[in-house]
């Protein structure tokens, strides 16, 4: 059986390289179930990690009672709202009401086939990459699949027919947006470092030689700039405390899903978790070296054994990914919700200028390096020149006060 | 620290024990002088307390105590005296516990147990009548299918009333005012609350202070 099918689909994997076969297409089938179902555990385990955090940070003890230490708890959840009535308002759209927790569902699945889980391995005389797709527009891929999850949040929320959904996705369209900018343009500075998209060239070039790598090679404090800025506008980007505006109980009943019972309202439930998971799965590869660690080689285990080529990248890609969703249930515990205004301000005045100068000083740089300049003088000077751009931009915004005036 | 302030107090917390219990599995004792489900007490001869006089319906915020009362039956009287309970309904759906009627009772022929784990699966359950009020003829409460006695519950009822002294002054404290019970005789004063034990989880908490200024 040979395809036609051009390689560049799937990426630079060498395991497309000799063209396609029954055992390649096999082991792209299991790449992808073994995705889809990581991504369903890993959901059903952070919901059940992050209640257990909270409950630490408030000095209860959480979920306890299904499985051992409630571990099974998001289960029980899971097939109780499975089982449960589906309600439909009259007043719906009804083939786009149907549609959208599909369309958050789905392109949550599909954000995390770019993710590398692990190294180079090589299965039954194959050698291919731990991830599912190797796309050379990488990263890309990701802004494209929470673009489209967007649609998911906006579509449920006006098709319901109803109020505190429509104010909800109206919510998240402007949030949405405005955070996506900052979110790519954080993205821009890791990329300026690395000249490829593709996330297994990211993660190449942040491999470890050495305790030193963590500072010099991974991107997270050469780009700090942008690994903050990621940080929060992937929080607001996933609806996540303290940016959950979207779903705000207090004041929208709950947001763009009131009008979803059961399983729909499952299906959001779980892309929402999903994104976040995938979120900072991202930011392990963009920022903290994605698989990349110490091997056991120190304590005598063979260089090319499974456990340095298999199991090594694994564990530490899923460490830095478990410290990450310890940051995220922190901040969800510790921050109250912004305020709408200062939500916007905070992505438009602060985040997606920030986001530019820090791309553009890094540019700078990185010509600046390989052009042989002087970066004692070039690293000040693009600094200063960052900081007198932003201060004329804010000059140009009206303060809050002669707004209140034009009002 | 500022506006990041609030992360050092949440991750202080994961370090201090936890205040709650597994509670179906691990109980917390009671305190001596619970309030939970009543009982109807009776003399040490047998006979029944309750006077039928209605006071503790009139005082009973949530209304949840209707009381008929009866003249005794010359031959066979209920109580001592002229009037007796005929009927007496608690219903449990609005109790609050708040042992008012424990109070306003002349007789001390009310009196709440420590038992609170009792539920029903139908309204006509949640209304306890004289057949499930009225202590049985040990003295103890009569134990219904639903409801969970984990042994005690009915050893001290409505202990604060045998603690306190009457009006507050301190020359009545531990003078006994009460009739004997059925099963127990005249009861001695409790006195000072025992904070419960600890938990597990947690040790050294609030309760132990408290415990320390009461004896």
């Amino acid at each position: 059986m040979s395809l036609v099918l051009r390689p560049e689909i799937l990426g630079a994997d060498p395991l497309l390289e000799g063209g396609l076969d029954a055992t390649v297409i096999l082991i792209v089938v299991v790449k992808a179930i073994i995705i889809f179902v990581l991504l369903l555990l890993s959901v059903l385990f952070y919901i059940w990690f992050m209640r257990k955090v909270i409950a630490d940070m408030q000095n209860r003890i959480g979920p306890q009672r299904a499985g051992p230490f409630g571990i099974l708890q998001t289960l029980a959840d899971g097939i109780k709202l499975f089982f449960k009535e589906q309600s439909e308002p009259t007043t719906a759209d009804r083939p786009v009401y149907l549609l959208a927790p599909y369309l958050s569902i789905i392109p949550a699945f599909l954000a995390f086939a770019i993710v590398p889980i692990g190294g180079v391995v090589s299965i039954a005389g194959e050698t291919t990459e731990l991830q599912l797709a190797d796309p050379a527009i990488g990263v890309l891929w990701l802004l494209m699949m929470s673009g489209i999850g967007l649609y998911g949040v906006m579509l449920a929320g006006w098709s319901s027919g109803s109020k505190y959904p429509l104010l909800g996705s109206v919510r998240a369209s402007a949030q949405l947006l405005s955070y996506e900018a900052a979110m790519g343009l954080a993205i821009v500075g890791v990329l300026v470092h690395t000249g490829t998209l593709s996330t297994r060239g990211i993660v190449d070039q942040q491999s470890w030689t050495g305790v030193g790598s963590i500072f010099s090679d991974w991107f997270w404090l050469p780009a700090i700039g942008a690994f903050v800025i990621f940080l929060i506008s992937a929080t607001a980007e996933t609806n996540h405390p303290p940016f959950d505006l979207v779903e705000a109980e207090q004041e929208l009943v709950g947001g763009f899903h009131t009008e979803y019972t059961g399983i729909r309202f499952a299906l959001f439930f779980l892309a929402e978790f999903m994104n976040l998971i995938t979120m900072c799965a991202i930011a392990v590869t963009l920022f903290l070296g994605g698989p990349s660690g110490p091997g056991l080689e120190g304590l005598g285990v063979a260089s090319d054994s499974w456990i340095n080529t298999w199991l090594m990248p694994i564990v530490w890609f899923f460490a830095k990914l478990l410290v990450l969703l310890y940051a995220t249930v922190w901040v969800r515990a510790s921050l109250p919700r912004l305020r709408y205004d200062r939500l916007m301000d905070l992505g438009w005045k602060v985040l997606i200028e920030a986001a530019f100068l820090w791309a553009m000083v890094t540019g700078l740089i990185v010509v600046a390096r390989d052009q042989g300049w002087n970066l004692w003088i070039v690293t000040p000077a693009a600094a200063i020149g960052a900081l007198l751009i932003y201060l004329l931009l804010m000059a140009c915004v009206p303060r809050r006060e002669e707004v209140e005036e034009w009002r | 620290m500022g506006r990041l302030g609030g992360f050092r107090v949440t991750l202080r917390q994961v370090f201090k024990p936890k205040v709650t219990g597994r509670y179906p599995k691990e109980k917390r004792p009671k305190p001596e002088r619970f309030h939970g489900r009543h009982v109807l007490n009776r003399y040490e001869d047998g006979m029944e307390k309750c006077i039928g006089c209605e006071l503790c319906a009139g005082v009973c915020p949530a209304r949840c105590i209707y009381v008929r009362g009866a003249d005794n039956p010359h031959d066979d009287p209920v109580s001592p005296g002229e009037r007796y309970g005929f009927v007496y309904e608690i219903n449990y759906l609005r109790c609050i516990h708040c042992d008012l009627c424990v109070e306003a009772c002349p007789t001390e022929a009310i009196t709440e147990t420590k038992l609170f784990e009792f539920s029903f699966s139908n309204r006509e359950d949640a209304i306890y009548t004289k057949r499930e009020l009225l202590v049985g003829d040990d003295g103890r409460a009569r134990r219904q299918p639903w409801e969970l006695w984990l042994g005690g519950e009915d050893d001290d009822t409505s202990a604060w009333m045998r603690a306190t002294a009457p009006s507050g002054l301190e020359a009545y404290e531990g003078r006994v005012a009460w009739s004997g019970e059925l099963g127990f005789g005249v009861r001695e004063p409790e006195r000072g609350q025992q904070a419960p034990p600890a938990i597990e989880a947690g040790p050294g908490r609030s309760g132990d202070e408290e415990s320390a200024a009461h004896s």
